[in-house]
């Protein structure tokens, strides 16, 4: 019992003193109520923040607050294009023949040996501070040889008491691209850039078989080891070479793969009692960016703070033309970043998410489908609104649709659907139309997808708007919008198929086919049987074989699926990153690619060749016009949807335009936390009327229990 | 006595294999070596040669269970089995697939699971068993029956529900509480209150009706017969008699599972984001890190014979008359 009381006076006490400091529902300390501080909730915490490693967009959203690569995309224009991080321009590229000899830049593609990028980096740009670059008075390394004794009291980096910095070099560029083939670390790239940069292969080679000489708990050290197409001319210009001509390479440019590593943080974070005490390259970023990682809980949060070191940059002064008007230019040439510190929490569940957005402890938040409707209706036009609830709060909306597409595909090397005869592909055709994407959309998503008409998404270059965009084969153009062709259209290409009525004449039964998909939990049951609905109404009777992931893909490498649900989200924003897609050479069973349909079209890959080599001109979207053309035509996959983001944000963050390519944004947001901490004052004002409530309710029913113990006491005494 | 314990640590080793070869049957099947390479290594544009790589740097190249390349005894060593489980009886856990130190992960999560779980036991033991004397007070009576009643809604709803409740009640409507997080020192107070609760009330219902069981078994024994007759009243007979009786099977139930409280509940830890141990196995399940799945399958089935164990020796303490032979 005492211990009750004692836990209620300490709640009591509590509750007393936040009263003075503000809503007892907070879950911030006091102190940090008027600071510049960003919340954001985490679903599930990031696996790497090694910028060699790291690859999603969780992580992403992480480590490109801390790490720069030379170039970036511009937060305002669209279609997104790149511009200087830290390079002070855009790489200036060559190319050469097999001899050696300077190209003219309309050289055609074919008779490049190779391209040169020169990238050029600005003088003074200097590191966070850490303790990697801490010297003594002799110029030796303070912290490059400690023990278990050393790491007394230290539980993050920033926990030494003595932090250097130093200039960013081009060799800190170059070692970061000899640690993407580095035989421990693992980068997901390094197969893909081993292709692509000359002399790649066989650096990768050589330390490879150099590492195995070394005792893999020292430090392996790549400064001595050279590249032939990768070096640093001099202190801030370095050059990659790449094999043929390859300009997308320029989008690598602007992911944290080609960010700077100083080999003193990797000699620093190959020390043993380091690595025992959880403080690797992987968990604790050093980069040159707005902010710095001061605390990594992987359980709990993570805490960026402006890094003291950064090098300045300006909130940019340009942008589309409705960006003045919508108030995003009003910090044109302010220096960045405007807020002081990012806290990354880990909230595994989104109710509770939810609802701490709705009490205003986050700054944004997605949008559930348990939540939908609670935040978001229709309107008349069938545009998505705010609810009014939501409207009150001054909560803002924003949609994007992602540069990504969801599809089902068809293996072209199955009997049944597989093949480009004209009767294989009418049975694609057919099924095209048959599935209702704009059903699936409506129903599935809550309206949250455009319905594909291709594999490229709106706002990359070739995506078409209006009749000249649509696919044909699947819909009309009726009315100023796209109208799928009716289920009639789709049976008559059924019966030029083979399969009138859907009859396999083989059998003399229904067509049988088989759709395999990860999943088949109770949840995805309802999207399943949607899918076999969708075949029914061609008389196809589908068997699904829903599997876990890891069985679905194996599956998919050795071609055992027949028809299966995908998706894929870009690297970056140019069509070569999705048309590559049914490249043949990409193909999963034969190369092991990402072509999982198994595509295969000599004339689909000659314009393919071409195209993914041209700068965006009429000539490039008159080959990705005939491209789309021939995959509308064979229809390898049903071009699924393309899902459309929407994300809420409370009205004190000023500068939210969603880019779907750049990570790295937190620094152009501002947040007004005087109003921020009123409103959330406001909205959280404790109500105790239940409370009282429960306690009458608990007093009135125990009430009766106490008349009948004083009874029961009597009649004790008595007997 | 140390006999009977040392027997019982012999004892423990069989289990401790077999738990630990169900567990390494149950995760392979599910998850090829090349799979946890590829959930490592990302699904884009990773090449054979690098999984390849992946799985040789961390022993995942050898054979299962059975190496028919090695001669002798490296038959049953060179295995992805016997390389995996030694160190584990060394309690020697090393690193997860993804490069993280196990013990310090461990080291760090058990605080707050213990901050949730600790108060948890102490304050539903109290409340359990002051209901389950009224409930033995009120014997026979519509108050009874009612408290029964009640316990077997409770213990027919979902945790989930409670946890979802608690929320919306105390978080959401009387903003009474943050709805979910953690801090450290004493700023975790506010943060433990509720998860304390929902543990507390949703665990009423069961613990009610169990300690009532055993407070009613007594209260039919002969020396409380006795007490009535020389004229104690019945609080006195309860609270002096019957219920230092009773706690001799109450106190060894909650020995048994002192060793496990640190490992604590996954679902509560989600839903209040506390940092805690409930959903590091999950999570590692979810990523198919092997190495972090084998060592808290091992340390859960090592804490769990410890219980047992502490169990026996309680008995002991408690009631005079068991010997550990």
């Amino acid at each position: 019992m005492r211990i009750i009381l004692r836990f209620a006076y300490l709640w009591l006490l509590w509750l007393g003193l936040s009263g003075c400091k503000g809503p007892l529902n907070n879950p911030y300390p006091a102190v940090e109520r008027d600071r510049n501080i960003f919340y954001a909730a985490l679903a599930e915490f990031p696996k790497h923040l090694d910028p060699a490693l790291a690859y999603s967009a969780d992580e992403y959203s992480l480590i490109n607050q801390t790490y720069e690569p030379p170039l970036q995309y511009h937060y305002l224009q669209r279609p997104y294009v790149l511009t200087p991080l830290t390079a002070a321009s855009l790489p200036r590229v060559s190319y050469f023949n097999a001899q050696g000899q300077k190209l003219p830049e309309s050289t055609p593609a074919d008779q490049i040996a190779y391209s040169e990028y020169l990238i050029t980096i600005r003088p003074g740009i200097y590191f966070q501070p850490h303790p990697a670059f801490a010297k003594d008075a002799s110029g030796h390394f303070l912290y490059h040889r400690l023990t278990a004794r050393d790491l007394k009291n230290i539980h993050s980096p920033m926990d030494f008491p003595v932090l250097a910095s130093r200039e960013l070099t081009a060799e800190d560029y170059v070692y970061q691209i000899k640690r993407l083939v580095h035989p421990k670390v693992h980068s997901p790239i390094a197969g893909l850039m081993q292709e692509h940069i000359v002399g790649l292969a066989e650096f990768a080679q050589e330390i490879e078989h150099r590492y195995q000489k070394i005792d893999p708990q020292e430090f392996f050290d790549l400064r001595p080891y050279p590249i032939r197409g990768v070096y640093a001319l001099d202190r801030y210009r370095y050059v990659i070479r790449i094999r043929g001509k390859y300009p997308q390479f320029k989008y690598w440019l602007a992911m944290p793969f080609f960010a700077p590593i100083p080999w003193e943080v990797d000699r620093f974070y190959q020390q043993l009692p380091l690595i025992e005490r959880n403080l690797t390259l992987d968990w604790y970023p050093v980069g040159t960016g707005p902010y710095l990682l001061a605390e990594n809980n992987p359980n709990r949060r993570i805490v960026l703070v402006k890094n003291p070191n950064f090098h300045g940059e300006t909130y940019p002064s340009e942008g589309e033309s409705a960006d003045t008007s919508l108030g995003l230019l009003r910090d044109a040439g302010q220096p960045l970043p405007f807020i002081d510190e990012i806290q990354f929490i880990l909230e595994r569940e989104f109710i509770p998410a939810w609802n701490k957005f709705l009490q205003g402890y986050y700054e944004a938040s997605g949008i559930s489908s348990d939540s939908f409707d609670q935040a978001i209706r229709f309107g008349a036009q069938n545009q998505a609104e705010l609810t009014e609830e939501l409207k009150a709060k001054g909560i803002r909306l924003e949609t994007a649709v992602a540069p990504s597409i969801f599809y089902l595909g068809f293996n072209m090397l199955d009997p049944v659907v597989g093949g480009l005869e004209e009767t294989k592909r009418k049975l694609r055709q057919a099924i095209a139309i048959a599935i209702d994407q704009e059903e699936y959309i409506s129903i599935f998503l809550n309206g949250r997808g455009v319905a594909a008409q291709g594999v490229l998404p709106p706002g990359i270059f070739g995506y078409l708007e209006g009749p000249q965009g649509i696919n044909r084969y699947v819909y009309t153009w009726k009315n100023g919008e796209p109208q799928r062709k009716s289920i009639e259209e789709a049976r008559k290409l059924l019966a030029e198929a083979g399969y009138p009525g859907g009859r396999d004449p083989s059998t003399g039964g229904p067509l049988l086919l088989y759709l395999d998909t990860p999943g088949g939990g109770p949840e995805d049951k309802a999207r399943l049987s949607w899918y076999r609905k969708q075949f029914e109404k061609l008389g196809i009777e589908l068997v699904i074989r829903a599997t876990d992931y890891n069985r679905f893909q194996q599956k998919m490498r050795v071609g055992l699926a027949q028809i299966f649900t995908w998706g894929w989200n870009a690297d970056y924003p140019d069509p070569e990153n999705f048309f590559f897609l049914l490249y043949s050479k990409n193909g999963k069973v034969k190369y092991g690619g990402e072509n999982a349909a198994n595509y295969e079209n000599p004339e689909f890959d000659r314009l393919f060749e071409q195209m993914r080599n041209l700068d965006d001109t009429p000539a490039r979207l008159e080959l990705i016009q005939k491209l789309t053309e021939i995959l509308h035509r064979d229809a390898p996959w049903v071009f699924g949807f393309h899902p459309k983001n929407f994300t809420l944000y409370h009205g004190w963050l000023a500068n939210v335009k969603p880019n779907q390519m750049a990570t790295g944004t937190l620094k152009y947001l501002r947040l007004d936390s005087k109003q921020r901490a009123q409103l959330r004052a406001a909205w959280n004002r404790p109500i105790l009327w239940p409370l009282y409530l429960l306690l009458l309710g608990l007093v009135i029913g125990w009430f009766p229990a106490w008349l009948k113990y004083r009874k029961r006491m009597h009649e004790t005494a008595l007997a | 006595m140390t006999q009977y314990l040392l027997r019982r640590v012999l004892y423990a080793f069989p289990i401790l294999v077999g738990v630990n070869l169900i567990t390494f049957a149950l995760f392979f099947v599910v998850n090829p070596p090349d799979d946890m390479a590829r959930m490592q290594l990302g699904h884009k544009h990773v090449t054979q040669e690098a999984i390849e790589k992946w799985k040789h740097e961390r022993g995942y190249d050898l054979p299962l269970l059975f190496n028919t390349q090695a001669q002798g005894m490296q038959r049953l060593t060179q295995t992805i089995f016997f390389q995996k489980s030694v160190n584990l009886f060394l309690f020697r856990f090393g690193r997860s697939d993804s490069g993280r130190d196990i013990v310090a992960d461990i080291k760090e999560r058990m605080g707050p699971s213990l901050a949730i779980a600790v108060p948890t036991l102490l304050l539903g033991l109290i409340v359990n068993i002051t209901f389950a004397l009224l409930l033995v007070f009120f014997r026979r009576t519509h108050f009874e029956l009612s408290g029964l009643a009640a316990c077997v809604v409770l213990m027919s709803t979902s945790a989930l529900f409670y946890i979802i409740a608690g929320q919306y009640l105390f978080g959401k409507v009387m903003k009474l509480v943050p709805i979910s997080g953690y801090g450290g020192g004493m700023s975790a107070i506010k943060f433990v209150l509720l998860p304390v609760l929902v543990g507390v009330v949703s665990g009423i219902g069961s613990g009610v009706r169990w300690y009532r069981t055993l407070f009613v078994e007594e209260i039919e024994k002969d020396y409380v017969r006795t007490a009535r007759a020389k004229g104690l009243t019945e609080p006195k007979i309860l609270f002096r008699h019957v219920l230092p009786n009773a706690l001799i099977p109450i106190l060894t139930g909650v020995v048994a599972i002192l060793p496990l409280l640190f490992l604590g509940s996954l679902l509560t830890e989600s839903f209040f984001g506390i940092p805690g141990l409930g959903s590091y196995t999950i999570d590692a399940i979810s990523r198919q890190d092997f190495a972090i799945v084998r060592a808290m399958v091992f340390l859960g089935s090592a804490l769990y014979i410890l219980g047992l164990v502490l169990t026996d020796i309680s008995y002991t303490l408690v009631d005079p008359r068991v010997r550990l032979e």
